[in-house]
């Protein structure tokens, strides 16, 4: 193709866009638009999957029944948010085998929030309360972004999410009204998890660098910035509603901006998770991949058993 | 001896009276195995009453690139659609 057919598919792309039409997976498309979509897309999955680890380590022990039950089943979802998110990244022409490779790797990255352990079973509430209520911050907007696929599999995933933000919030408020131990305990995941949990929505917007082209594919609405303060406002009467207190000295609701003032985020400890010096980076991986070798003998197995069935049926249709 | 497990489409009915919608894809080894991940997957809050799935490798799709051809020709049939036609203001219901 001349350089001069593709800028003029670029500006017909871009005009599409612009027009909230959307992008399916047979349509033409930038090769920078359809690589910042694996990234992206990818890493959502790989954060889905990786993401059930810390609450898996819970299962076994949650106090009752009905707790039980309500994480074995956001942990199922989260399997769950993964696979539709990887056949929507799959939909731009890479094999699941390669993006679990990218994963295993380490080329490809998830959200780092799941690098720090979880240490108590106030951890599920903290989790679901305020990962699970960043997360969706972040996830709402894309449920309109540019890409079909990605839109769709995350209109699915929002409408699931909510139930698991209620249920921590739930297990934090139980915790908040129990015994003073159990309210010591829950004020220390909220202690652990908050400054983790502002990290999420990335580096500031001076220092974003994919914000301004994202931007411009609605593979973002609002920057960074703008959503971790929506996410501040809106969880600090929620803290304070069940008696605990936000680990910010500097926190203070701002009259003017009607918007609450914070502190400065450690970014050290953000870059350093991210590049694989967290608490858990080394243990998630290797569950992960432990994981998936020591179930190669099952998928093997599965379609051994496949081939030999067809292979029967077509012997008997002679 | 690592053989991947080939794609699926999934299509769900939502409920009876409706037609199967396509709902995503999964990967599986046979057939029964992709409704049973498909069961997992695409209906754990209730989504449907009936699901099929079919491997991906048999669905032909229509190329974007040939749009033109096969799509625009309708644009021009405007007497294909019953406001095309003049009809005295008196007559009611046609």
């Amino acid at each position: 193709m001349s350089e001069e057919k593709i800028k003029s598919l670029e500006k017909q792309f871009e005009d599409r866009i612009l027009r909230d039409e959307k992008i399916e997976p047979k349509d033409w498309m930038p090769e920078k638009y359809r690589q910042t979509h694996i990234r992206q897309i990818s890493q959502h999955a790989h954060s889905e999957i990786v993401g059930m680890l810390p609450e898996g380590n819970w299962i076994t022990r949650a106090p009752s029944l009905r707790r039980k039950v309500a994480l074995l089943a956001k942990v199922q979802d989260e399997a769950g948010h993964g696979l539709y998110l990887y056949s929507a990244c799959e939909t731009l022409g890479i094999s699941r085998e390669e993006l679990y490779e990218q994963l295993h790797t380490g080329k490809a990255k998830y959200s780092s929030i799941f690098n720090y352990p979880t240490i108590t079973w106030a951890d599920m509430g903290a989790i679901g309360w305020l990962v699970d209520g960043a997360a969706i911050i972040n996830q709402v907007p894309l449920c309109n972004t540019s890409y079909g696929p990605y839109a769709r599999a995350m209109v699915r995933v929002c409408k699931e999410e909510s139930f698991h933000q209620r249920q921590g919030y739930e297990i934090m408020m139980t915790l908040a009204k129990g015994t003073p131990e159990q309210k010591d305990m829950a004020q220390d995941a909220l202690n652990r998890w908050w400054w983790p949990s502002l990290m999420m929505f990335g580096p500031t917007d001076a220092e974003s660098v994919h914000t301004a082209q994202s931007m411009k594919w609605k593979l973002k609405r609002k920057t960074n910035d703008e959503l971790r303060q929506q996410f501040i406002d809106q969880t600090v009467p929620q803290a304070e509603l069940i008696g605990l207190t936000i680990p910010d000295p500097d926190l203070k609701w701002n009259e003017e901006r009607q918007s609450y003032d914070f502190g400065e985020i450690d970014w050290d400890e953000f870059w350093q998770v991210v590049k694989g010096h967290g608490p858990m980076n080394k243990e998630r991986m290797n569950a992960r991949v432990s994981a998936w070798e020591n179930g190669a003998w099952v998928r093997d197995a599965a379609i051994a058993y496949a081939e030999k069935q067809k292979e029967y049926k077509s012997k008997q249709a002679i | 001896m690592s053989k991947n497990w080939p794609l699926w489409e999934i299509f769900v009915r939502s409920k009876n009276g409706l037609e199967h919608r396509h709902f995503g894809s999964l990967h599986a080894a046979d057939a029964e195995m992709a409704l049973e991940n498909a069961r997992d997957v695409y209906t754990r809050r209730n989504e449907g009453v009936s699901i099929w799935v079919v491997e991906s490798k048999y669905i032909t799709a229509s190329n974007p690139e040939h749009n033109g051809e096969l799509f625009e020709p309708a644009q021009d049939k405007v007497y294909r659609h019953p406001t095309f036609y003049d009809i005295p203001d008196e007559i009611k219901h046609m």
